[in-house]
């Protein structure tokens, strides 16, 4: 006996209606793919590309604790944000974020990130002198690379020093893809 | 222990169907909801993932049990002592605490919360044989142990 769809989104539903959830989950379909995405009741805590479920879904309680359910609700600010980002409607989000299990340099440099406007570019170089650490460009590539919260926090807007795009944990062609629709790239 | 979506995409079709047996499809609705959430409620205080299924049939019993109940006019209600006596659910989880995991689940759930052999077989991951058995065996040894004191 398999339940109803229904019966199934409707205790969704109700687990994220009681504050009963760890963290939630759902995917988002944008032009660049569909993403996972999850958010605390603190805020916002990943967003990931060509994410296989079950393995995020352990991540997730791993970090956040076992209480992981898939249900929209808690993910439709989000959802409608990413909407308008890509529709040209929006340059900066106003979702809260949750980096609470980050580790302080990464929150630092990923605070500086964020500081990073629409449509303009940064090199690893020079956020990593915004983050007050200006050798540590290295550090910061790798910092972008693990980036919890791609497109939101805006990893796409950090080129090499010699105007390359250099790399992107989602892949180059979604870095240039954001950059075009940001109006950064011709 | 496995996140709480794997838990339920494991064991939702299971326990559905259960209570479907036990209280027809329109009241199965609300116990099948009401289940989760106490098993969601539940989830961060359980030691280790172990007997999660026999755990979710437990709280299924229990809220079909309510169910029945708040569906009963006063007065009719069941005492859930079995027929030659032995002591209702409360006092009988108290004393098969001490049984090996499967007796004790086979013995709480069979006089504990009157679920079927079938049922129990579902919920223990074997069949309504090997459920008697174990209840069986269960009562036997709480038997020998009550000989002793």
């Amino acid at each position: 006996m398999t339940i109803t769809p229904e019966l199934d989104r409707r205790f969704r539903a109700a687990a994220a209606r009681e504050n009963l959830l760890d963290v939630a989950y759902d995917l988002v379909d944008t032009p660049i793919g569909t993403l996972f995405v999850a958010a605390t009741e603190r805020g916002l805590a990943r967003i990931v590309y060509d994410a296989e479920a079950d393995r995020e879904v352990e991540q997730l309680a791993r970090t956040f604790g076992l209480r992981v359910l898939r249900t929209s609700k808690p993910i439709d600010a989000a959802r409608r944000e990413l909407d308008e980002y890509f529709d040209g409607r929006r340059r900066e989000f106003d979702l809260p974020v949750d980096l609470a299990s980050i580790a302080a340099f990464n929150r630092r440099v990923l605070g500086e990130l964020a500081r990073v406007p629409y449509g303009e570019v940064v090199t690893y170089g020079e956020l990593a002198a915004r983050a007050e650490r200006p050798r540590a460009a290295r550090a910061v590539g790798t910092v972008m690379n693990r980036n919890p919260l791609p497109i939101v926090l805006p990893c796409h807007r950090v080129i090499g020093a010699n105007g390359k795009l250099v790399g992107y944990g989602g892949g180059l062609e979604r870095k240039e893809a954001l950059l075009r629709l940001e109006g950064a790239l011709l | 222990m496995p996140p709480f979506e794997r838990f339920y995409e494991l064991y939702r079709d299971e326990i559905y169907a259960f209570l479907i047996r036990r209280l027809g499809r329109d009241r199965a609705e609300d116990a099948f909801q009401e289940t989760f959430l106490r098993a969601l409620r539940a989830y961060p205080t359980l030691r280790h993932g172990e007997h999660l299924r026999a755990w979710a049939f437990t709280i299924a019993g229990r809220i079909a049990i309510d169910e029945h109940r708040r569906a009963r006019p006063a007065g009719e209600l069941p005492e859930l002592a079995s027929e030659d006596g032995r002591p209702a659910f409360a006092e009988l989880e108290h004393l098969a605490e001490e049984l090996p995991p499967t007796e004790r689940a086979a013995v709480v759930l069979r006089y504990g919360y009157d679920l079927d052999y079938a049922d129990i077989g579902v919920a223990l991951g074997s069949n309504a044989t090997a459920a008697r058995q174990a209840a069986s065996a269960g009562i036997r040894r709480l038997r020998r142990k009550e000989l002793q004191q």
